[in-house]
């Protein structure tokens, strides 16, 4: 079971600043263990953000960001008690949701 | 310039990259794209054939990264109807780190924090309009993010 994320949203003069912080390996599938195995690519490859319930965002990743990802992007529109859930899913096929209110 | 001849083949092409799919399932991820191992065939995979710097395009980063495991990176487009933003890190293995679908509840500007095995350009790719803009930044890495 892949740990929570930390999800952050704010809202400001219109404007909902949401930053995340997940918890992946993000492991490349470049580097090689000490006894010269290659470790298999394992991270995130797509993130969804909604409001709501409506989906406001999408995003492809690829194994170049780094381990245990920071996110920000700001949506327009939202406010305190505002639902803002966050999705990812991996390369291996997990995925994790969690959600915060707007403050 | 896209010739009208060629318009059908790039529409399948940029199909076939996900770079069109904006509430598509989640089985869009642009593996050609992730997988081009320069910039030009990622660009090309994500169907920019034809693009050109621009000012609209901002890339805020600091000049040199003392930790290339842990390199923050925000991109921002002030250009009119920009769809998505991607992030290219030009010397590493697979150039491609992210792309961003730009909906119509979002503002074109986004934080996070990249590897990059040794120092390079950063390059900055918007789709706005249905062209296709770069600004590119190089960042000076100390220490590698990507060895073992």
């Amino acid at each position: 079971m892949p740990s929570p994320m930390r999800i952050r949203a704010a809202s400001k003069d219109g404007i909902t600043e949401v930053r995340i912080l997940m918890n992946h390996e993000m492991e490349t599938g470049q580097r090689k263990d000490s006894a010269g195995k290659v470790i298999p690519a394992w991270f995130i490859q797509e993130v969804k953000a909604s409001l709501n319930g409506k989906e406001v965002l999408q995003a492809q990743w690829g194994p170049s960001i780094s381990k245990n990802p920071y996110f920000a992007f700001k949506i327009k529109g939202g406010k305190a008690g505002d639902a803002v859930s966050v999705t990812w899913l991996d390369n291996r096929g997990e995925t994790r949701t969690d959600e915060a209110k707007v403050t | 310039m896209l010739r009208a001849g060629s318009g059908a083949g790039v529409v399948a092409a940029l199909a076939a990259a996900g770079f069109f799919a904006p509430g598509e399932a989640l089985a869009a991820w642009a593996k050609d794209a992730f997988e081009g191992k320069s910039v030009a065939d990622a660009m090309k995979a994500m169907g920019a054939t034809a693009s050109g710097a621009s000012g609209d395009v901002q890339i805020v980063a600091s000049d040199i990264a003392e930790n290339g495991a842990v390199v923050p990176i925000q991109a921002i487009s002030k250009a009119a109807n920009t769809q998505q933003i991607a992030i290219m890190v030009e010397k590493n293995p697979n150039v491609l780190a992210a792309i961003f679908d730009v909906g119509p509840d979002v503002l074109p500007d986004f934080t996070t924090r990249i590897k990059m095995g040794e120092t390079s350009n950063v390059t900055v790719l918007v789709k706005a309009d249905g062209k296709f803009l770069t600004a590119t930044k190089e960042i000076k890495v100390t220490l590698g993010g990507c060895g073992g």
